[in-house]
């Protein structure tokens, strides 16, 4: 029986993560510049492997009983290397010269004289 | 009930990597078509780990501590050449 709850969970979680990456997908394709576009993949595709991930510890408990730390291990790497990498892009923009759109609430340095990029 | 639940994530996370490579190939600016990349292996990631819970294995797990190790290096480098043309200092 608490197999049976437990499965149930697993599978809630696999769809739950693949829907968060998902929506972390149509979040890179629709928002408007890269300041903005710069949030969807690195929060809601973080967590949804993430969530894949508990998932996988989760089947490997269902079938040995036991917790495997790989997925720790996968975590850990994914959670300290999306916020750097996430910097290393922005410096890019920044430094290229990139703006947010006119009328963004956005922190980043707003265009100058109407120039839209 | 597990393996509809793997078929549907799989049949999700592919309609992603799509998505993001339609970002890849179009995006105005260079900083876009970094981030999709980087955004594309996560979601590789996240494919190799279902196709490990579908084949209740655990040799998968070390594909994709490499494809993390490697794509976060990638990311950097490529980053650090738009930044200064330069790789290595």
């Amino acid at each position: 029986m608490l197999d049976y709850l437990l499965e149930g969970l697993v599978a809630l979680t696999i769809v739950g993560g693949a829907v968060f990456t998902l929506i972390g997908s149509i979040g890179l394709l629709r928002l408007q510049d890269v300041f903005q576009r710069m949030h969807a993949p690195t929060k809601a595709t973080t967590i949804g492997t993430g969530l894949i991930l508990v998932a996988s510890s989760l089947t490997t408990w269902l079938a040995h009983r036991e917790l495997s730390l790989h997925e720790v291990l996968v975590a850990l790497l994914l959670f300290v290397s999306a916020p750097v990498s996430a910097y290393m892009i922005s410096r890019v923009a920044l430094q290229q010269g990139l703006r947010t759109r006119e009328g963004s609430s956005a922190d980043a340095p707003r265009p100058p004289d109407g120039e839209d990029r | 009930m597990l393996d509809l639940a793997v078929l549907i994530g799989v049949a999700l996370i592919c309609l992603s990597m799509l998505i993001v490579l339609v970002r890849a190939l179009r995006g105005p600016t260079l900083p876009d078509r970094i981030l999709a990349l980087d955004t594309l292996y996560v979601n590789a990631i996240g494919l190799i780990i279902l196709l490990g819970i579908s084949d209740r294995d655990q040799i998968h797990f070390e594909a994709a501590i490499l494809i993390a190790l490697i794509g976060f290096v990638g990311t950097v480098a490529l980053a650090k050449f738009a930044l200064r043309r330069d790789v290595m200092e």
